[in-house]
């Protein structure tokens, strides 16, 4: 293990772009920053949320992905029908391994399914609206679901088929709730895009259509969460272990019927503030709920996220309920920390990933003495890095304009404020604020180098200078970094395992990380003819 | 064989020229295929004598993939092969690559085959070059001589000079060259010695003046070439020499399109009578 303290990081980053062209060097000069030591509220600006350079090697996904695969996929009970060419939905298929659990056998859950139109040259001549509607009407009559979305893949927008137009005929002809996404590939930047489509039509086309409101006392949603590997699973039951009634997830192991009654909670909890945060906004605007950043990635974490719901809510019973929750789950962490810390601690890790993980998986890594060295999202905007107070001073460029921005009022009805301006002031004393979110930066070590949407080069030259013992990424990142003889944890899909939320989560991936990092399979990543060759030889002359 | 694509902004006569030049091409004996290439699929009605053509991907559609080339041919006046591409209704799906799918159809199906003995296939491509789908006859060497449809009206040679900067394109590439610009007259002032100037500035020349006649439209509503309905007419006598110069014509160029401004001029130094 290499002294990453002995790494100039300025020299580095000099180092990385000086193999670019001059333009490139300038713009990824911008998305490399150094984080500093913490002045108060002071961070250092980076570039992000910008387009990708042709031929860098990104680790970006596109729009479909962002809208179809993360936001809406983890629904059991609402039809996913993807309009395009067969291997956008094929692929789009089961791979994020997000879990559902449907309540009984006759529960409906399409996510075993795949849906498709499966365009042909024809569709994209004669253009595709008429097997759209065959397919949606096909969908209806063998599955008879509450709802329909479908998903517009790039040929669509090129050719201008009107999903939207499609979707609003089948509804009124099925009775059902039919939507449709303009979520083609190529808008955006990256799949962000896709989040804050799927965002959009969620709150126009499904939240707050059954008012039919919860007795429970204590009803929050859970936002940016999508049960990748379980994780919804035990968060669900550490509410429900606290007396917290969950309305609805956005959205692992979600149901359309949960989303329709989601503005009833009276209070949102955001994980992934970045693919979740417009939904948040909006029903604060349009119903009065306000919303809190939690974290239930790391057992401090959870705790504390636990004890702000309590808080929030500010019933001493519920308050008292947490805590022996709290107490009582961090003895068997505190167990495995101290076991697994013993042969952790000093090691370094590099989380390269998403738009939250990278942020919040740095607990789990502190938690075991590890350390985080390097860090940067993969589609995150500023305020993901620097905190929502940059929001006023982002320049909105074309790209981000091209996606729908929904105008947002207090609903004449439905409106109803959950707290009162002087509650709110008291809050604050107990350091509970609403919308906010402070970002990534803040969280990272004075010295260590903060990278957007790395490239391919980037990593290399990263993971030669730090040799981190485990760096966490995607499965287009996995192998090549395994080649180089350091261990990848996928932090999209967990490779096989998971959760790695809530308490109990926590202890998986401290298991996990231990056993990755302390393996020597590593040492016999070179053959050992590589490393002694017994014949020597070179090229004949040419 | 020689492949030929003609080009020129909509409306030009871009199908009344190709259609009567063929005519004319079959008059002096030569085999001649004509590839319809707008979604209107009404490239060949003057050689059929009617729009009785069933399009390529219509039967592409209604057949699926087993279809024989005798259902997409059909043959009109002086024996040349008709097809048409066809394609979607307007505003609706993507006609440019309903082109793409066409043609390579036609290639599959042995329509160029050597076998087919052909001298001569004419590409009739709508309008200007809108996107790469249109541009299909320039790409890959499916045509190897443009002629651009034009007359003295400024939009006309706008597009006539936006399709020379495709053929640049295409040009290293497919191996494309302008062969000229055929000039439709539309009674402009000082059309002609325009239109040749214009030729100059672009490298080409100017293949042939068809002067403006009321004869062409009689033809056309009796859906006949002109030298079908009427082959003593002194049109008709025009269109055999737009035949005869294509025939003949072996000066084909990489064309140098002009800027906006130089256009311009051209209009003013020619159009404005002193």
């Amino acid at each position: 293990m290499s002294n990453p303290l002995k790494i100039n990081p300025q020299e580095l980053k000099e180092e990385i772009v000086k193999d670019y062209s001059a333009k490139v060097a300038r713009k990824r000069s911008k998305q490399i920053v150094l984080s500093q030591a913490k002045e108060k509220g002071e961070v250092p600006e980076i570039m992000a949320n910008v387009r990708t350079i042709p031929g860098i090697i990104t680790q970006r996904g596109c729009t479909y992905a962002g809208c179809k695969g993360v936001v809406l996929g983890p629904t059991r009970d609402i039809l996913n029908i993807t309009h395009g060419p067969v291997g956008c939905g094929y692929y789009s298929w089961l791979t994020r391994r997000n879990q559902t659990l449907p309540d009984s056998d006759d529960d409906a859950n399409f996510m075993t399914y795949c849906f498709t139109t499966d365009m042909q040259e024809n569709e994209i001549v004669f253009g595709g609206e008429k097997k759209l509607k065959k397919a949606v009407q096909e969908a209806y009559d063998l599955f008879k679901p509450k709802a329909i979305g479908i998903f517009s893949t790039c040929p669509v927008g090129l050719i201008g088929d009107d999903v939207h137009a499609v979707a609003k005929e089948m509804k009124e002809k099925l009775g059902i709730n039919v939507f449709g996404f303009s979520c083609e590939g190529y808008k955006g930047v990256s799949q962000s895009a896709g989040h804050h489509i799927a965002n959009n039509q969620l709150f126009k086309h499904v939240i707050g259509l059954d008012d039919r409101v919860s007795p429970a006392k204590y009803k929050i949603n859970l936002l940016g969460e999508y049960n990748i590997g379980g994780d919804a699973f035990e968060i669900e039951e550490l509410l429900k272990e606290c007396g917290i009634e969950l309305i609805s997830t956005f959205s692992g192991n979600s149901t359309y019927g949960r989303f329709a009654n989601s503005h009833t909670a009276d209070l949102n909890t955001v994980m992934c503030y970045r693919s979740i945060n417009y939904v948040a906004d909006m029903m604060h605007k349009k119903y009065g709920i306000p919303w809190i950043k939690v974290n239930f990635t790391g057992a401090a974490a959870t705790a504390k996220s636990l004890q702000k719901i309590a808080a929030y809510f500010g019933d001493q019973k519920l308050i008292a309920r947490v805590d022996r929750v709290v107490k009582e789950k961090l003895k068997a962490v505190e167990q495995a920390q101290a076991e697994i810390k013993a042969r952790c601690q000093g090691k370094t890790a590099m989380l390269f990933v998403g738009g939250s993980r990278a942020h919040h998986y740095q607990e789990l890594f502190r938690e075991i003495g590890m350390k985080v060295v390097a860090a940067g999202y993969e589609f995150a905007h500023r305020d993901d890095y620097e905190g929502r107070r940059v929001l006023p001073s982002i320049k909105v460029d074309a790209d981000s304009r091209n996606i729908e921005e929904l105008h947002v009022e207090k609903d004449p009805d439905k409106f109803k404020p959950r707290v009162t301006e002087a509650g709110q002031k008291q809050l604050a004393e107990q350091g509970l604020n609403f919308a906010e979110y402070d970002g990534l930066i803040p969280e990272m070590e004075a010295g260590t180098l903060i990278i957007d949407d790395i490239t391919h080069h980037e990593t290399e030259k990263m993971i030669e200078a730090y040799k981190p013992d485990v760096f966490c990424a995607g499965i287009k990142e996995k192998y090549i970094i395994q080649k180089m003889g350091i261990p990848c944890k996928q932090l999209h899909s967990y490779d096989y395992g998971g959760p790695y939320a809530g308490f109990q989560g926590a202890v998986n991936f401290y298991r996990e990380i231990d056993r990755m990092v302390n393996t020597r399979i590593w040492k016999f990543i070179k053959s050992p003819w590589q490393l002694s060759p017994q014949l020597i030889g070179k090229l004949g002359d040419s | 064989m020689r492949k030929v694509a003609i080009y020129g902004k909509g409306g030009i006569g871009k199908s009344t020229t190709t259609q009567n030049t063929v005519a004319g091409l079959a008059g002096m004996g030569k085999k001649i295929m004509v590839v319809g290439c707008d979604p209107k699929a009404d490239s060949t009605r003057l050689l059929l004598g009617g729009l009785a053509q069933k399009s390529v991907l219509d039967t592409l559609r209604t057949e699926g993939e087993d279809i024989a080339l005798d259902d997409i041919r059909k043959v009109g006046f002086g024996g040349a092969i008709c097809v048409e591409s066809g394609g979607p209704e307007p505003g609706v799906g993507c006609a440019g690559r309903g082109i793409v799918t066409s043609v390579n159809l036609l290639e599959q199906l042995g329509a160029y085959a050597d076998t087919e003995k052909l001298d001569y296939v004419f590409y009739d491509v709508l309008g200007d070059v809108v996107c790469g789908g249109f541009a299909m006859p320039m790409r890959e060497g499916k045509a190897r001589e443009i002629y651009i449809v034009v007359s003295g009206e400024m939009m006309a040679m706008y597009a006539a000079n936006n399709i020379c900067k495709g053929i640049v394109k295409f040009a290293e590439a497919g191996g494309v060259r302008l062969g000229g610009l055929i000039c439709n007259s539309r009674k402009v002032d000082n059309e002609e010695r325009m239109i040749k100037a214009f030729a100059e500035k672009l490298g080409t020349q100017m293949i042939y003046f068809v002067p403006r006649d009321n004869m062409v439209q009689r033809a056309e509503i009796n859906r006949k070439t002109v030298i079908e309905f009427d082959r003593t007419a002194a049109q008709a006598d025009h269109y055999r020499n737009l035949a005869k110069a294509i025939d003949t014509n072996d000066f084909f160029v990489i064309p140098k399109p002009m800027t906006g401004d130089d256009l311009e001029k051209i209009l003013i130094d020619y159009g404005i009578v002193n």
